[in-house]
C-alpha cells in the first residue's frame, strides 16, 4: 500500500497508478454534491444543458456539512454513504469525473465505469467531520442554495486524507479487507 | 406537585443537544481507545486513530462530531407529581430541540419525505423530533436524548421470527444484519437488539438499548451471556473499522426485552438497530 500526494483536476496518468488501500491526500479544487445535487447535474447533461461546473478531472466529494461557525470556511464535514449517488454517478464518470470521495459500498455500475473511463472511489473516515474540516481552507456555494446542506460547493483542500478504494482495476477494498480478516 | 418551568426545560435540552454533539461520551471514548489496542489491521488501526483524534479536536472547538447531527430522540419519564408550567412538556422539547440545533451550529438534517426538501422554515429547525413518554412515579422529569445519524439507521432492520427459531434465529437474524450493513453504518458500531413485545415495539426497545452505556452489564445474566457470545461472532465478520477489514467491528451489543421477555405465543418479533462509533447519547434528570 503507497501513499501519494495528488493535486486536483486528476487525469487518467494520476488514477492509473492508484490501488485500492493507497492512502492518498489530496490538494486543490473540488466540488460538493449529494444525491438531491446529482439527480440536477444528471438531468442537466440528459437535456445537452451546462453544467454549473466543469466536470473534467474533477472529484467530487459527498458532504452535506453543518454550517460553518463565524470565522470557519465550513462546519463539520466528514463523507455521507455513497450508494445514495449510484444511480448518477456512472454518467459523470462518462463525462470525466475522476474522482468520487465518499464512505459504504458502491455498485456494480459505478465500479465498471470506473475501470472503463478510468475513476477512482475514495473512501474518507466517516464520523472524522471536525478532524476532515481542518484540511478544507475554502468553501463557496456555487448551485442550489435552496438545498441548503446539500448544495453544491466549491471547496478548496489540502492534504485531504483519503484511502482508495475502488480503483481502475476492478479491485475493491472493502471486500478484500474483510477476506484478510474474515473468521469462518 | 412539584412545578418545573417551561423555559427550564427549553434551556436543558438545548445545552444537553450542543454538549453531546460536539463531546464524544466518556463510553464511547473508552470503548473506541481499546478498539484502538486490540486492533490487528493496521488500515483500521489507523481509521480508529483519526476518530480518537478528531474527538480532541471537536471537544476543543465545540465542533459537532459528524456532520450528521442527525435525528434527535428522546426517551422522557414523566413524574406524576411534577407539573411544567408555562407550556407543555412536548412544546418545550421541541423549542429546546430547535435551539439547541440552530444555535449549536448543527445541521437541520430534517425534510420532506416527497420532495426531499428541507423545511426548517415551516416545522422549525431540524424539527421535529422523534419523543417516547412514558409515565412514572415520583416529581422528576427524566430525558435520555441521543443525536441518531441517517447512515446506521438505513441499515437497521427488523422481523418478526417463527418462535422455533428461538437463540439461534436471533443470532443468525443479527449477524445477517452487520454482514450486509458491512463499511455502510460507520463500523466500530454499538448494535442494539430488541427482543419480545410486538413488531413496533421491539423496534422501540432496540433503539433504546443504544442509550445504555458500554461496559454496563445486562441485568439478565443470560442475556449477558448472550451480548458477549454475539460481540465475539460478529467481530469474527472482519468487516474492520470503516469497513477497512479488521478484527474491531463491533464495540457492543446491547439487547432489551420487553417486561423481562414477554411477547405473544405466536411471535418472536426482533428489531435490530445499529448505531456507528460517534454514538452520541446523554441523560439528564430535571
Amino acid at each position: 500500500m503507497a501513499e501519494y500526494k495528488l493535486k486536483t483536476p486528476l487525469n487518467d496518468e494520476d488514477v492509473s497508478k492508484l490501488k485500492s488501500g493507497d492512502i492518498v491526500y489530496l490538494s486543490g479544487v473540488m466540488y460538493t454534491a449529494r444525491d438531491a445535487a446529482h439527480k440536477r447535474l444528471v438531468d442537466l447533461i440528459l437535456s445537452g444543458e451546462e453544467l454549473p461546473f466543469d466536470v473534467k478531472g474533477t472529484v467530487i466529494y459527498y458532504v452535506g456539512p453543518t454550517p460553518p461557525k463565524p470565522g470557519n470556511p465550513i462546519g463539520s464535514a466528514g463523507p455521507t454513504t455513497s450508494y445514495r449517488m449510484d444511480p448518477y454517478a456512472p454518467i459523470l464518470i462518462e463525462h470525466g469525473l475522476k474522482g468520487m470521495i465518499g464512505k459504504g459500498k458502491r455498485n456494480e455500475a459505478v465500479k465498471d465505469a470506473c475501470k472503463k473511463y478510468k475513476a477512482v472511489y475514495f473512501g474518507a473516515t466517516g464520523g472524522a467531520a471536525a478532524l476532515i474540516a481542518k484540511a478544507i481552507k475554502k468553501a463557496e456555494v456555487i448551485a442550489y442554495p435552496e438545498l441548503g446542506p446539500e448544495a453544491v460547493r466549491r471547496i478548496e483542500v489540502e492534504d485531504f486524507p483519503v484511502v482508495v478504494v475502488n480503483d481502475t482495476y476492478g479491485n475493491d477494498l472493502y471486500e478484500e479487507g474483510r477476506k484478510l480478516w474474515e473468521q469462518k | 406537585m412539584r412545578v418545573v418551568k417551561y423555559e427550564d426545560i427549553v434551556k436543558s435540552i438545548k445545552d444537553m443537544i450542543i454538549y453531546s454533539t460536539t463531546h464524544l461520551a466518556p463510553d464511547m471514548q473508552k470503548a473506541l481507545e481499546e478498539a484502538y489496542e486490540n486492533e490487528k489491521s493496521e488500515v483500521s488501526r489507523a481509521v480508529l486513530a483519526q476518530l480518537l483524534e478528531n474527538a480532541v479536536i471537536a471537544e476543543k472547538e465545540w465542533k459537532p462530531l459528524c456532520q450528521d447531527t442527525g435525528l434527535a430522540i428522546y426517551f422522557v419519564k414523566v413524574g406524576t407529581d411534577v407539573k411544567v408550567e408555562g407550556g407543555t412538556l412536548k412544546e418545550a422539547i421541541y423549542e429546546g430541540t430547535a435551539k439547541g440545533y440552530e444555535e449549536g451550529y448543527l445541521r437541520a438534517s430534517t425534510c420532506d419525505c416527497f420532495s426531499r426538501a428541507n423545511l426548517k422554515d415551516k416545522a422549525g429547525y431540524n424539527l421535529p423530533p422523534i419523543i417516547y413518554f412514558d409515565l412514572v412515579e415520583g416529581d422528576k422529569i427524566d430525558i435520555e436524548y441521543a443525536a441518531k445519524g441517517g447512515g446506521s439507521e438505513n441499515v437497521s432492520r427488523a422481523t418478526v421470527l417463527a418462535p422455533a427459531a428461538g437463540k439461534e434465529g436471533i443470532k443468525e437474524f443479527v449477524r445477517k444484519v452487520v454482514s450486509d450493513a458491512g463499511p455502510n453504518p460507520c463500523p466500530p458500531l454499538v448494535v442494539g437488539v430488541g427482543i419480545g413485545g410486538s413488531f413496533d415495539m421491539s423496534a422501540v426497545m432496540s433503539k433504546h438499548s443504544l442509550f445504555r452505556n458500554i461496559g454496563t452489564p445486562n441485568p439478565d445474566p443470560e442475556l449477558d451471556a448472550l451480548e458477549k457470545e454475539l460481540k465475539e461472532e460478529l467481530n469474527k465478520l472482519g468487516i474492520g473499522a470503516m469497513g477497512m477489514g479488521g478484527t474491531e467491528t463491533v464495540l457492543a451489543v446491547h439487547i432489551e426485552t420487553y417486561e423481562n421477555r414477554m411477547c405473544h405465543i405466536a411471535s418472536l418479533p426482533v428489531a435490530v438497530n445499529i448505531q456507528c462509533h460517534s454514538s452520541r447519547h446523554s441523560h439528564i434528570t430535571i
